[in-house]
């Protein structure tokens, strides 16, 4: 009974990547069969690589028949903004059995990030078991939805132009629930810092290499703050 | 398929998706294998993961925009406008899927319409 009311839980925190993993992994599957893989390969690497901007560059690599050392780069400027990730779950994911553990990591796509750590866990649940659903339930969205579009997705008449715009959305939701979270400029600050460094970086390093110097600057930005913001009393109430 | 490209046949790709799977894992697990091992978490660690998020998910939403093309007839407009009502509808009526399903039916509307 308290198992069902936890995964229910998680469902209707998911739902919003749901939708937006379900056209984006349709939109992927598609690809991925023009290319020559099926049905299996669009679950498998679904189920061994889960990103999604990760897979759409795979894609195009095992196409062209790319060097393992020319995807192995790419893969590294691609996903190295996942190092930041991690950072501000360590003593979150703690709570977790080992294996939870490592579902929960090995899932902690930008979607499912953002969700985590904006995560709030109700009364007499286990905050482990339920970000543990949450990181599940949105690989198995991916899984579905990358699979389906490898078997079916050209069959499809509806035109999904745009609908990928979810994930922005879902991003935009939780910087507003943050923001309104965060009383006083103090506060509000990393969020700016976030902000302000990702429009400089877009400007300087252009649209496919600035994220990773955009939070790095970041980071930086707030380590060099931390007298500031993270006085006896700022530390524990910037963020959950 | 067949028009004279040559994919990586069944052990290269696989290989190919292993390796981008590791290093994606490895990236995704190097902070809890550096920091997560130690009774105690250092505390620059521990005032990052309060500050860290926000600035995430502020630099996530123009990640999104990114290839927006502001010089160009409709100028970004379809993403802004929907962005912004996303924000206004949701700082509103702060209702998860009413904000998220209707930006996305706006921004699909507008992509076709400007």
């Amino acid at each position: 009974m308290n198992e069902r009311k936890l995964w229910k839980h998680a469902f209707r925190l998911t739902t919003p990547v749901m939708i937006g993993y379900l056209v984006m992994g349709t939109a992927f599957g598609i690809i991925i069969q023009t290319k020559g893989y099926s049905f299996v390969w669009a679950f498998a690497i679904s189920l061994t690589v889960y990103s999604g901007s990760m897979q759409f560059v795979l894609a195009e690599l095992l196409a062209s028949a790319s060097p393992l050392l020319h995807a192995a780069l790419m893969t590294v400027a691609v996903q190295i903004r996942h190092v930041f990730y991690g950072l501000s779950l360590i003593d979150e994911y703690k709570k977790m059995s080992p294996l939870r553990r490592f579902c929960s990591i090995f899932g902690l796509t930008d979607e499912t990030y953002s969700l985590q750590c904006s995560l709030k866990t109700p009364d007499g649940m286990d905050e482990g078991r339920l970000r543990f659903a949450v990181s599940v339930l949105d690989h198995s969205y991916w899984i579905a939805g990358c699979t389906a579009g490898a078997l079916a997705g050209a069959l499809i008449p509806f035109d999904f132009e745009g609908a990928d715009f979810a994930m922005t959305a879902l991003f935009v939701v939780i910087f507003v629930e943050q923001w309104q979270s965060f009383k006083g400029f103090k506060k509000r600050l990393p969020a700016m810092i976030g902000a302000v460094s990702a429009f400089v970086c877009l400007l300087i390093f252009g649209a496919e290499r600035f994220i990773f110097p955009a939070l790095a600057a970041a980071t930086l930005a707030l380590l060099a703050l931390r007298p500031v913001l993270g006085g006896k009393e700022g530390a524990d109430g910037t963020g959950n | 398929m067949g028009q004279g490209i040559e994919r990586l046949g069944f052990t290269g790709s696989v290989v190919m998706i292993a390796l981008v799977a590791a290093i994606t894992l490895a990236l995704r697990g190097a902070p809890f294998v550096l920091f997560g091992g130690r009774k105690s978490t250092p505390k620059f660690i521990t005032y990052l993961g309060g500050v860290l998020p926000p600035a995430i998910i502020a630099a996530l939403v123009v990640y999104c925009l990114r290839s927006t093309d502001f010089t160009a007839s409709p100028y970004g407009l379809p993403g802004l406008i929907s962005v912004a009502a996303v924000a206004a509808v949701h700082a509103w009526k702060k209702n998860t899927l009413l904000s998220i399903l209707g930006g996305t039916v706006l921004y699909m509307t507008l992509i076709r319409v400007m």
